[in-house]
């Protein structure tokens, strides 16, 4: 397969720009990039999503124009996007016969599953195929899209992002069926923007940076430091410098949780008896697979959801029914995952923004009415010693970066009196210098003596950051490690998946 | 060649409005071939509408009396709309607080016109906001959509208003046309210079001003845009959205009543069934045209005052039946939908050499 060209704008703006790309049979070809380096931009138009401007497809030495994904299968190519596309309430074979042309008017049930067992066995994607998909767990979602291309004879598979929801143990299980599938002659592109898997699984790399190819180069040839630099355009290479020193002395207790128990939007218990303690100056990090009732109990923390039963303590009060207001006045801050869907009101401009955890009270608010005079001293205040780049207070937030957007909730929440800071996926999806600030924000925090909760997916992080380290599974809290290192990788990953230490 | 259409990310102020005044200009048009097909001169007919409505002084000031009302129920609706809340009810609270007013005035004796008047103008305030604060109580409670529930209590508000002016509170002496008495001296609010342009025109202004105020400046504005913008961040923020969505209906509903008082106590100074002419569902248009700008409101409202007027002469003069004033309406608002479309989204053409 044989990209020439490519060339696709947004907005007047290039998403990809010239960009060649090619892959052959047999092989891993990883696609490297940024977010918003325009890795997606280009395996959509490689999967018939999008259309190019300009440029031209070639699969097996044939000129192809695709419009539609389903011109794209025809013709080998699927793709297994990040969020897998599946229909939750449609069983594992019927996902996968979704979508088939020549699908007979009575389908014959068994022989589909037949096939689907026989690749299931080939590749070990163990899956049943007569379970219906909100059953399976993540991984094993995964397998499904990824028998889904299998069944529809894609030889050329694209995988975007397949580890970000996978626990350590998954991700080396994907490797191994990743391997087998090379031999047998797939072509696999792999999109990912951790340096450490693209090394162990690829054969050449491509890195994209603003839209064009830096460089492609054979992964033997290849080193960390040369390919953060050709990402980012310096040598950072986004590891995170261990700067922190341990506590001489245990910080004093800011945040107790006794059992608690919160419920989901379902109304299904997603924490589930969870005891923790949080410290003055201390980092305690949250690891677990999504979905595992991370958010529920960051809502409940922060006071924006009902604790069924169990009991939160801020020092010496009992704030296991205060409100978000009430905590946010006690100094309880925090960052949501969702930037745009909670943190920010992105159609308000970012003075407005700035007052959404502040307007009730003093100096912002005078009687019924918002000083919003005030309000923009503050933030202009706040946008200078963040470095936050807007064209100014008044323009939408919806305007800014991914980085700066985050660079304006973390100003918001860490100004006044800031005691406990709940940071839920606080650099997901940013660029490596927007991370680096993000977490050096989060070091001063502690430095300066608050209590920080950061609840994340990405164990490097969390180890590189965590004074102590709990594992969360099915809302419970399978362990706490104290001090942990790289070498509690496969430790945590047991508990990720469920399998207690102590067994 | 091949059609692109992209998301826009940015309007510029005179793209806007260049594609509001595209859409007004295209419902004339399609205006122009439904009056063809009726039998008259579009020319004609348009010419008799601003001839009616806008070259004299006694056009302008009726126009001004129908901008009053609605400019109120503008005003009301708008202040929901901020909030996304989506009351498409005024009608139904306008015809309500004219209902609560004639009340007060059949069954209270009172001598002070002042107290009268505020009494009056408490009444429907109350009367309308309890219409539209009940569809806001099953929007916080249960969840019901609101849009329907406000459009269902329109026709019982308008049903119990005929109840009313053909039942028990017809005037014995009207000779059997469905309507109350006229109100007594001291339960009207003046008219002046001889036209029929009414004090109700100061609750119309003043409310604007005030509104403008509460949304921009204060707490409570705030707190309502931000639960209209993102109902989550609101969460975030700790703001009750459930009690200011009650609060934000409660207030839509009392402001569109107070201008059913005003259009009693000012205008016709009796309950009757014609007075209700759709100034509730014609201010949905008025307020999204006007973006939800208080005073931009008073504007647009005056513009279609003079719609309301022309139209009037329009039957007069050319016979024409009310309704064919009423499509013209509809047919601005669907063209303003449809330039939504072209607000939120860029058409390009792209010529490709083969």
């Amino acid at each position: 397969m044989k990209m020439r060209g490519i060339t696709k704008s947004f907005y007047g703006m290039k998403a990809n720009d010239c960009v060649d790309f090619d892959l052959r049979g047999g092989e891993v070809h990883a696609l490297l990039g940024e977010n918003g380096a325009g890795k997606s931009t280009l395996m959509s138009v490689l999967c018939g999503l999008y259309h190019p401007d300009e440029g031209t497809i070639e699969v097996e030495d044939q000129r192809v124009e695709f419009r539609s994904p389903r011109d794209a299968i025809s013709r080998g190519i699927g793709i297994v996007h990040q969020h897998f596309m599946l229909v939750p309430s449609l069983t594992v074979w019927e996902n996968l016969v979704l979508g088939s042309k020549d699908l007979p008017f009575v389908v014959n049930e068994d022989a589909i599953c037949e096939r689907i067992k026989d690749l299931s066995q080939r590749y070990g994607l163990d899956v049943d195929p007569s379970a219906p998909i909100w059953t399976l767990s993540i991984g094993e979602q995964q397998r499904v899209a990824i028998l889904r291309m299998l069944y529809h004879e894609a030889k050329i598979l694209i995988l975007d992002e397949p580890t970000s929801v996978l626990t350590p143990q998954e991700i080396e299980h994907l490797f191994s069926t990743i391997k087998h599938m090379k031999k047998e002659g797939y072509g696999i592109i792999f999109i990912s923007h951790k340096l450490r898997e693209v090394f162990e699984i690829s054969d050449r790399i491509t890195v994209l940076r603003r839209g064009k190819v830096v460089g492609s180069l054979n992964a033997r040839e290849a080193t960390p430091e040369m390919l953060a630099e050709m990402m980012v355009g310096s040598s950072d290479t986004g590891e995170i410098p261990r700067t922190k020193k341990s506590p001489a002395t245990k910080g004093k207790p800011i945040l107790i949780a006794e059992g608690l128990v919160v419920r989901n939007d379902k109304g299904l218990v997603a924490v589930d008896g969870v005891s923790f303690t949080l410290r003055e100056g201390q980092i305690f990090g949250i690891a677990g697979v999504s979905g595992n009732g991370q958010g529920e109990l960051a809502e409940a923390l922060a006071g924006m959801r009902r604790i069924e039963s169990g009991k939160l303590y801020l020092v010496t009060e009992d704030v296991t029914s205060a409100s978000a207001r009430h905590m946010v006045d006690l100094g309880v801050k925090y960052v949501p995952a969702d930037r745009k869907g909670v943190g920010l009101v992105p159609n308000m401009n970012v003075a407005e923004n700035v007052a959404l955890r502040k307007y009730w009270h003093s100096p912002y608010s005078k009687g019924f009415f918002i000083d919003w005079d005030e309000v923009h001293r503050h933030s202009k205040s706040l946008v200078e010693s963040y470095e936050i780049l807007t064209p100014g207070l008044d323009v939408p937030v919806r305007m800014l970066s991914g980085g700066n957007q985050q660079k304006l909730i973390l100003a918001r929440e860490l100004s006044d009196n800031l005691r406990l800071l709940v940071a839920m996926q606080p650099t997901w999806g940013l660029d490596v210098k927007a991370t680096a600030f993000v977490r050096e924000k989060l070091m001063s925090a502690r430095a300066e003596g608050a209590a920080v909760l950061l609840i994340s997916e990405d164990l490097d992080e969390l180890l590189a950051l965590s004074d102590e380290l709990a594992v969360i599974y099915r809302g419970k809290i399978m362990g706490i490690l104290e001090g942990p290192g790289a070498g509690d990788i496969e430790r945590i990953g047991l508990m990720m998946a469920g399998i207690s230490s102590n067994s | 060649m091949r059609i692109k259409i992209e998301k826009r990310f940015y309007i510029t102020k005179w793209q806007e409005t260049l594609i509001i005044s595209a859409s007004i200009v295209l419902a004339f048009f399609s205006g122009a071939v439904v009056l063809h097909f009726l039998g008259v001169s579009p020319l004609e007919a348009y010419g008799m509408m601003i001839k009616g409505s806008l070259s004299d002084f006694y056009g302008i000031s009726e126009t001004v009396a129908k901008t009053i009302p609605l400019t109120m129920c503008s005003l009301a609706v708008a202040l929901s709309f901020t909030m996304v809340v989506w009351n498409i009810g005024a009608e139904g609270q306008f015809v309500l607080g004219a209902l609560a007013c004639t009340a007060l005035v059949r069954y209270m004796d009172i001598d002070n016109p002042l107290i009268m008047l505020a009494a009056m103008g408490i009444v429907a305030s109350i009367a309308g906001g309890l219409w539209g604060g009940f569809a806001g109580f099953l929007k916080a409670k249960w969840n019901v959509n609101e849009i329907i529930t406000t459009l269902m209590m329109n026709y019982i508000a308008i049903l119990l208003l005929q109840y009313f002016v053909y039942g028990s509170w017809r005037d014995p002496t009207s000779l059997g046309f469905p309507m109350t008495p006229l109100f007594p001296e001291g339960a009207r609010l003046p008219q002046f210079f001889g036209t029929r342009i009414h004090a109700g025109i100061f609750f119309a202004l003043v409310l604007a001003v005030l509104i403008w105020v509460v949304v921009r400046k204060g707490v409570w504005g705030y707190e309502i845009r931000v639960s209209g913008q993102n109902p989550k961040a609101a969460d975030y923020a700790g703001i009750r959205s459930a009690r200011n969505v009650m609060l934000v209906m409660f207030i839509s509903g009392a402001i569109a009543g107070l201008a059913g008082m005003a259009e009693m106590a000012g205008l016709h100074r009796r309950l009757q069934p014609g007075f209700a002419i759709g100034y509730g569902y014609t201010a949905i248009i008025i307020a999204w045209l006007a973006r939800l700008h208080p005073v931009t409101i008073i504007f647009v409202s005056f513009l279609f005052g003079a719609l309301f007027v022309g139209g009037e002469n329009l039957q007069i003069a050319m016979r024409l039946p009310l309704s064919s004033v009423q499509i013209l309406q509809g047919l601005i608002l669907f063209f303003l939908l449809g330039g939504e479309f072209f607000r939120n989204y860029r058409i390009s053409l792209t010529f490709k050499k083969r």
